[in-house]
């Protein structure tokens, strides 16, 4: 298992990444049937709450005074979380973060540990980076056990493997869970529960035996220095109570300044996220507490990034984010090429806006890759509506894609043709007479491929040919409007 | 009341019979429009694709075009929802104060059609005839920047003749996007294509929208299928009385 760790370097720019993926047949089936029935919950969740735009006000607001104030606020978690009797690390990046949970998971002399569903270790590529020590990172929640098993990368932040079915689930149980512990029930069945009591069975043997468990955090509380993770297996809490030694890695973003602000959270997350008014599990802990689940907590605070983003005043919404994926499940982009297609653990618009930014965009020029995730986008502003947290996700792509061109653009010979269509165009909209004749040099120029004012199948190359493939194109009229117009006041006024 | 009809650069070059339907419209319902002939585009093509700076211009020439008048009213929805919600980004960027009012007197007085007509003008019927099936596009800007709501949907329903019929999923985007739709051509097609799916699933023979760019897209894709349904403007339908195309 730890020889293996496909990793998201080497996706493709998203056009390309996309088509793909919008190849393959059951993976748009897969997901469009997962994603059409988590949206129609979620609606009715949210439904229920006649607060919920309040609500989404006050998620917002907190998140606002967290980024406004993370120095103080996060020295205040030190602090707390000290006092309880835990042990806080700073890590600048993903190497840093990566060698210190590695580094304690030595310390006591262990090799392996059991890992609760956290984004942040996807971002930092925890397991990879713990195998190269010598260290086997099991995962435990049952979409990530599957996507693991399956030597498969995550394609949601909830459900990482929603583009499987249970037929395919089936088949990577059968095939891949010999190989790594407990295999799978002789003659195990592709039905859900089945599949589910199988997860179970090979997971228990790894919760008793690791020592040291590994989480992320969806929330951490300044005044009290307490860390929460919100479930629904449960498997999070074996995690966070059997082992010895936990570590918790999260980001410098996901702090709450009080416990009373959890109120607003818990509120938000469980219905925006899996539809339901309260997530099964709720662990929280603070420090150690002798006699009482783990002996040594660690808390890894991760930058990664995200000072960066907190420096850019537009893009600093995404820091708001709750990790929800609400926004991946109505976004029309994402439910057709799916999660990969983002080259990121973090996919769908959320992926689209924070990804660039944790690279570095607002410092630097990034890769055609990471520089073509801001155009992912049709900017039908359906994330926006959805977020719990209000962030406009839509404002954001566009100032990234302001960005990418002021670097010189992410596919050197798309964009030369289309900054000189930008400035052809520019030039033309400088002034109505101008206009007037690019107008008329347009319905000259396509007179000969129009058929009864459309034009047809045309072979062209880059951006132009792009609208040809499927689609025919209206052809410019031979008389503009603003033409038109003239006459129409020429003639009234008589001759 | 001074009205003026901002076309937009879509609509003049390719679908001039759009701005004539508006103005053919109003007229019926007693109202002159005025067309400034300084106006050119609202920018959003260049700002949505990241050219910010060439959009500067273009935002000054549209508060200029259009300052004195009590009312601008436009064909679609996106350029409305350009010039209401981002006019005043790219004038506070741009640094020039007198800008940032010019445009703040400007902007909150640009109007869609369906939000013109009912908000404006106060009028649900329009005095048209039109008997069609017909499915309407909500179009994401009119949805969701501009909030337009149900006002398109009744004005078709007091269209006399008018069946409006519903569409699975019509509140999702039909997939054009502006430079979307040719950098992100496969993507931009598979939108589009469900979307044809669901417009012959609703069974109307014309698609109506408050958006040609839409439009053109769902359009293109029908016309290379062969489909017999046509794409219509809300203008032109509301602008009918009942004598055949």
């Amino acid at each position: 298992m730890t020889d293996h760790h496909p990793t998201f370097a080497g996706t493709p720019p998203f056009p390309k990444a996309a088509e793909s993926a919008l190849a393959d047949g059951q993976l748009r089936d897969n997901l469009g049937r997962a994603t059409a029935t988590i949206r129609a919950k979620r609606e009715r969740a949210v439904a229920e709450r006649d607060d919920w735009e309040a609500l989404r006000l006050a998620g917002a607001a907190i998140k606002d005074d967290v980024l406004a104030r993370l120095p103080e606020l996060l020295e205040e978690l030190e602090r707390n979380v000290t006092k309880a009797g835990g042990v806080v690390h700073w890590a600048r990046d993903a190497a840093d973060a990566n060698a210190i949970v590695a580094a304690i998971v030595r310390d006591h002399g262990a090799t392996e540990v059991v890992k609760v569903k956290s984004m942040v270790t996807q971002e930092i590529e925890l397991n990879a980076a713990l195998a190269r020590e010598g260290i086997s990172a099991w995962e435990t929640d049952l979409a990530e056990l599957i996507v693991q098993l399956g030597r498969d990368l995550p394609s949601h932040i909830l459900v990482p493997a929603i583009h499987r079915n249970r037929h395919e689930i089936g088949e990577i149980f059968r095939s891949r869970m010999a190989a790594v512990g407990r295999p799978a029930p002789r003659g195990l069945s592709d039905e859900p529960a089945a599949l589910a009591e199988a997860a179970r069975l090979h997971l228990r043997a790894k919760f008793l035996r690791a020592r040291v468990a590994v989480s992320g955090a969806n929330f951490a509380v300044a005044e009290t220095g307490t860390v929460m993770v919100v479930e629904s297996e449960g498997n999070g809490r074996m995690c966070v109570t059997l082992p010895e030694v936990l570590i918790t890695v999260m980001g410098i973003e996901k702090l709450v300044p009080t416990w009373r602000d959890l109120e607003v959270f818990l509120q938000l997350l469980p219905r925006s996220s899996t539809a339901e008014r309260m997530n099964p599990y709720t662990s929280m802990w603070t420090g150690v507490t002798p006699g009482d689940g783990p002996r040594e907590f660690h808390l890894v605070l991760l930058d990664n990034g995200r000072t960066d983003t907190l420096a850019d005043s537009v893009g600093r919404q995404a820091l708001r984010c709750i990790k929800c994926s609400a926004c991946l499940n109505v976004c029309p982009v994402y439910v057709r090429t799916g999660g990969r297609a983002y080259g990121s653990p973090y996919p769908g618009p959320i992926g689209a806006i924070l990804t660039p930014q944790l690279r570095g965009i607002s410092q630097h020029p990034v890769d055609a890759q990471t520089a073509s995730l801001p155009f992912a986008s049709s900017l039908c502003g359906a994330c926006y509506d959805v977020c719990p947290v209000r962030i406009d996700i839509p404002e954001i792509l566009v100032h990234l894609r302001t960005q990418v061109v002021r670097q010189g653009g992410w596919r050197a010979r798309v964009v030369s043709q289309e900054s000189a269509m930008m400035g052809a165009m520019a030039t033309a909209f400088a002034g109505p007479r101008r206009l007037g004749i690019a107008e008329r040099a347009a319905a000259v120029v396509s007179r000969p491929f129009s058929r009864n004012g459309g034009i047809g199948r045309l072979s062209l190359p880059g951006l132009l040919g792009a609208w040809f493939g499927s689609r025919d194109l209206r052809a410019p009229a031979a008389v503009s409007f603003r033409r038109w117009w003239s006459r129409r006041a020429r003639e009234s006024r008589g001759p | 009341m001074r009205i003026a009809l901002f076309i937009t650069c879509f609509n003049d070059l390719l679908f001039p019979e759009v701005g004539r339907a508006v103005v053919t419209l109003l007229g019926r319902l007693g109202h002159e429009v005025e067309f400034p002939a300084a106006q050119t585009c609202c920018g959003q093509m260049h700002f949505n694709s990241g050219y910010r700076d060439e959009c500067i211009p273009l935002v000054r020439r549209f508060a200029d075009a259009f300052a004195g008048y009590d009312a601008v009213v436009t064909p679609s929805a996106s350029c409305a929802a350009m010039v209401r919600h981002h006019h005043g980004t790219v004038a506070g960027e741009a640094g020039d104060s007198s800008l940032v009012d010019s445009v703040g007197d400007v902007a909150p007085r640009v109007y869609e059609l369906s939000e013109f007509l009912v908000d404006v003008l106060g009028v649900i019927d329009v005095g048209a005839r039109f008997a069609h099936t017909v499915a309407l596009h909500p179009t994401c800007h009119s949805q969701r920047l501009l909030r337009v709501g149900d006002r398109p949907s009744r004005l078709l329903n007091a269209v006399d003749g008018l069946t409006l019929v519903d569409m699975p999923n019509a509140d999702e985007c039909c997939g054009f996007g502006g430079m979307f739709a040719v950098k992100n051509a496969a993507t931009s097609v598979a939108m589009g294509l469900d979307k044809v799916d669901h417009v012959h699933a609703s069974g109307a023979e014309v698609l109506t929208a408050a958006d040609t760019s839409c439009l053109m897209h769902i359009g293109g894709l029908l016309s290379r299928q062969g489909s017999p349904v046509r794409v219509m403007h809300l203008a032109e339908i509301l602008a009918e009385t009942g004598t055949e195309r």
